[in-house]
């Protein structure tokens, strides 16, 4: 850039418009926006602009010092004189005029100005600076301006008002338009909404020198830009404010921003901005809000706490129930705490209230976090439309902006779906409530209502283990590992084995509980749990792994309950519900040679079940335990042998397996009854050593214990399979998909598998019930016989 | 679905009590006021903390002929009254879980306003929305 020389007029505007520009008083760098904002006024096509910028270096520092600015003004000058703007015009054209700025009003001003000069009033003043209106032509310029300013000294001590009034007084020749705009409407959002660095600029007219005169008078007639609605704010409502300034103003000679010298008239101002849409930002604005931003809060990213919020607006002096309200506008996410744009969008909205404004109900768009995105402030996230969720979610606008669509839509979406989170949580947790056996809740899942202590899972007895084996031999299970996965791919085998049982949780359960059981072979384990889930039944207690969390099983839960709670009730101190189960279920199984192959199956999903049950105190133990009455009859002998001592001691084996049986049928039928259970017992190990299969003698056993009972035994021996089957279907159906999270597909395909199985459990339900009463006809008549036979009945 | 809701404070003072303009809102007033005792008697029999959500909400506190009175009350002893018309088909209970919540939330953003001091009437204009789409959607 060569050098650039200036008539003293030219030194003297420029250096005003410097000064307006430098609202940070560094004194050497302007401000871009204030500069863009000049520019702008200039009237100078974009392009132009642009040129001019890259021309005077401004591109190319990045910011605009004060030889750049000063080249700017020029090449302003140059443009809207119609030369080519060129790096030599600078120097090169003479006479140029000064450049011309705010379109009608600046001209207005300036015209003004010139032919007020001689009236010493501010209107002089500003004229001085800006450049003699078009219609004066340029000769004033030089002299008018130089006269203008020597003047405007004199005459700015005068009427602190006079700004105020200059502007206003349009002269006849002043367009309409300027007048308008100096005029418009106190709160005439119409208008200009807020024209907020009005008030401020017209203190800087007046008092300043003639140069900050002038620029005031300029900025204040920058009426094209909508943006310059500040500037005519100065002669809006904020006109007393002005006033008020001016005196303070006209004391400072200097050309100081006022911006810095009132707070409040910057608020003003803020608030006078003007914008297209009544509550858009200018840039100037926010650039101011930002400053003030930082020094609440240096990190740009981060939070202004409530407190320093609170303290920072109260100097607005806004009544608080005000604040209180643009508070709840602008934090969007409700976090007592404001971001940038949240601060911005707060700050605006004060600046519009002490305009006269009115508060919105709802955050209007253009405060919306959205800015924040533009802004590419931090935090976008956390404002993303938390759009006042205490206010209704129409409040939650639709964010126009990109960035906020999302969040805006979100918020609304999250303010649905909170409160559809509120049923689907009362759901949720009643259900998990419900599946967890919470009695508080209301068993409305029959399941769940069912759902009785888990059987305890008896030591698994080598025998069950075997059929368990048995059992996992003819199953290909996966690798229990994933309960969901075992159970859904025994589920599939199972349904094809069994009826299309679904079966929740317990299948998961007795995947655990196998896997638990049989820590050696995990693997068998797992499938024949999901199958057999006696496995994992009997194993329960020596693996002890905790069972999966319990999971709706009401399959299990029905089953068992249904039978298995009345017996195990009765049956106290059972170890574990299963095993409880296990004895007051009915105790007739039906023949294991009924169903040797599914039986087997069965009684090992029972048992499995059983030991699911146990493990997983609900739902599937009941089940399983249900399902795999000889198994689980084994179990729970094992398990009553296990707490009772007594005759666990003598057949380990056998007797667990007897017990299994007997804890059903000995419960029943001789509860305190030691004889029945000695025959049981004594049966038992008959039966038991008959040796047959595992899951045969548990049943058998069973049956020869209760001779009368016999009848009944197939009952129950198929009431076992069936069990059983069930159990392994249930087992191997994933439990219930409790989380939410897991994937939905799966979730659908194990709730269509678990409706599935609960029908299948229901009619087995039935049939089991039809038989627990025709049992508990056969146990009554037995009791009948044992008091003619012992007068004395200990019960 | 409520006619009235009232938001008492710990000292039992209301902070916020508002009622469908149907008859003399006095009435239900004193209904509120009658039923602070049945909450004070609930929260009492409770004993341990009030951590769970099923605690917060109290229930019923009390029928009358025309009306149901709901309670819930917060971890900081700040209590909801809501009074609902017994001609409503009985409003489910999760319902009107649903609406304490809702207003627990409202209440829990009016408190974030730093401008709110604690203990003060509640003038937030959300919390009247919200509290008005409670109401409105009763009547």
């Amino acid at each position: 850039m060569e050098g650039l020389t200036l008539s003293d007029a030219e030194q003297k505007y420029y250096s005003d418009l410097f000064s307006y520009c430098d609202i940070e008083s560094t004194k050497k760098v302007v401000v871009n926006g204030r500069v863009l904002e000049l520019f702008r006024a200039a009237q100078l096509p974009n392009d132009v602009v642009l040129q001019i910028m890259e021309l005077c270096g401004a591109t190319r520092l990045g910011y605009f010092g004060r030889s750049q600015f000063y080249i700017a003004l020029k090449l302003v000058a140059v443009a809207q004189s119609g030369f080519p703007l060129r790096v030599e015009s600078i120097n090169t054209v003479k006479d140029l005029p000064l450049p011309r700025f705010v379109a009608s009003k600046n001209e207005q001003e300036s015209r003004h100005a010139t032919s007020y000069s001689s009236d010493s009033e501010n209107q002089g003043s500003y004229s001085g600076v800006i450049p003699p209106p078009p219609g004066r032509g340029q000769v004033k310029k030089g002299p008018g301006s130089h006269d203008a300013v020597q003047p405007r000294p004199s005459t700015d001590q005068q009427e602190p008002a006079s700004p105020v009034v200059s502007p206003q007084q349009s002269p006849p020749t002043s367009p309409h338009t300027w007048r308008k705009h100096n005029r418009h409407p106190s709160g005439g959002s119409s208008e200009r909404p807020l024209a907020g660095p009005g008030p401020f600029w017209s203190p800087f007219g007046d008092t300043q020198s003639g140069s900050s005169a002038g620029d005031a008078v300029w900025s204040g007639q920058s009426p094209p830009p909508p943006q310059e609605n500040w500037v005519s704010f100065a002669d809006t409502p904020p006109t007393s404010t002005l006033l008020t300034m001016h005196p303070a103003s006209v004391q400072d000679q200097t050309t100081v921003r006022t911006v810095a010298s009132a707070t409040t008239a910057n608020e003003i101002r803020r608030q006078s901005s003007s914008y297209d849409d009544p509550w858009k930002i200018t840039d100037e604005q926010r650039q101011y809000y930002v400053n003030q931003f930082k020094t609440i809060q240096p990190d740009l990213n981060g939070f202004i706490p409530g407190s320093a919020a609170k303290e920072f607006f109260t100097k607005s002096k806004l009544p608080i129930l005000e604040l209180s309200h643009i508070w709840e506008l602008s934090d969007f996410d409700k976090d007592g705490a404001l971001t940038l744009d949240e601060f911005c969008a707060a700050f605006h909205l004060v600046v519009a209230r002490k305009n006269g404004y009115d508060l919105p109900e709802k955050l209007p768009e253009s405060l919306m976090p959205k800015l924040i995105d533009l802004e590419d402030s931090a935090d976008v996230g956390d404002q993303p439309g938390e759009v006042g969720y205490s206010g209704s979610p129409a409040e939650a606008p639709p964010s126009k902006s990109p960035s906020m669509p999302s969040l805006n839509q979100t918020w609304p979406e999250l303010n649905q779906s909170s409160e559809q989170w509120e049923t689907f949580s009362e759901r949720s947790s009643s259900s998990q409530t419900l599946t967890q056996f919470d009695s508080n809740i209301a068993p409305a899942d029959p399941d769940t209502a069912i759902v009785h202590p888990v059987p305890i899972r008896m030591t698994p007895s080598k025998i069950h283990m075997q059929e368990l084996e048995l059992k996992r031999a003819g199953s290909d299970h996966t690798n229990p590992t994933s309960p969901l996965l075992v159970k859904t791919s025994d589920l599939s085998e199972e349904n094809k084995i069994n009826s299309s049982v679904k079966f929740p949780s317990g299948n998961t359960v007795d995947g655990y509980s196998s896997s638990d059981s049989f820590p050696s072979d995990p693997e068998q384990i797992g499938s024949n749990v999901t199958r057999q889930r006696s496995h994992s039944g009997t194993s329960p207690d020596n693996t002890a792994p905790p069972p999966p969390p319990p999971r709706p099983q009401p399959s299990h839960s029905r089953s068992s309950s249904l039978d298995m709670n009345r017996t195990f009730a009765v049956t106290t101190g059972q170890q574990q519900a299963g095993v409880v189960a296990h004895p007051p279920a009915v105790p007739p199984r039906p023949q294991p040679s009924q169903a040797p192959g599914p039986s087997v199956h069965r009684p090992v999903d029972a048992d499995g079940l059983i030991t699911h049950t146990s493990t997983s105190p609900q739902q599937i133990p009941e089940q399983p335990n249900f399902a795999d009455f000889s198994q689980f009859e084994v179990f729970a002998a094992s398990n009553v042998t296990e707490e009772q001592d007594s005759e666990a001691d003598k057949h380990p084996e056998i007797l667990p397996t007897e017990k299994a049986s007997d804890p059903a049928t000995s419960l029943r039928i001789a509860q305190a009854d030691g004889k029945i259970e000695e025959k049981t017992a004594a049966s038992v190990p008959a039966n038991v050593s008959k040796g047959t299969t595992p899951l045969a003698p548990p049943p058998k056993p069973v049956r020869r214990r209760l001779k009368s009972e016999d009848e009944l035994r197939p009952d129950v021996d198929e009431h076992t399979q069936k069990t059983g089957v069930l159990a392994a279907v249930l087992a191997s159906q994933p439990s219930i998909p409790r989380s939410v999270g897991k994937d939905k597909k799966a979730i659908q395909a194990s709730i269509r598998r678990n409706k599935e199985t609960n029908t299948v459990l229901a009619r087995l339900n039935s049939e089991l019930q039809q038989q627990l009463k025709d049992v508990l006809e056969e146990r009554i008549s037995l009791e009948v016989q044992l008091e003619q036979l012992r007068p004395f009945s200990h019960l | 679905m409520a006619v009235c809701i009232a938001v008492i404070a710990k000292e039992n003072y209301p902070l916020y009590i508002r009622s469908t303009p149907t008859e003399n809102e006095l009435k239900f007033h004193y209904m509120v006021h009658t039923s602070l005792d049945v909450v004070d008697e609930k929260i009492s029999a409770m004993g341990k903390a009030l951590v769970d959500q099923r605690e917060l909400y109290l229930g019923l506190l009390y029928p009358t002929e025309d009306y149901k009175v709901y309670g819930y009350v917060t971890n900081s002893k700040v209590k909801f009254v809501m009074v609902v018309d017994s001609s409503n088909t009985a409003l489910r209970d999760n319902e009107i879980r649903s609406m304490f919540r809702k207003l627990h939330n409202s209440y829990t953003d009016v408190m974030c306003n730093p401008f709110y001091n604690p203990g003060d009437r509640i003038q937030s204009r959300a919390f009247d929305n919200m509290v008005t789409s409670m109401m409105i959607q009763v009547c």
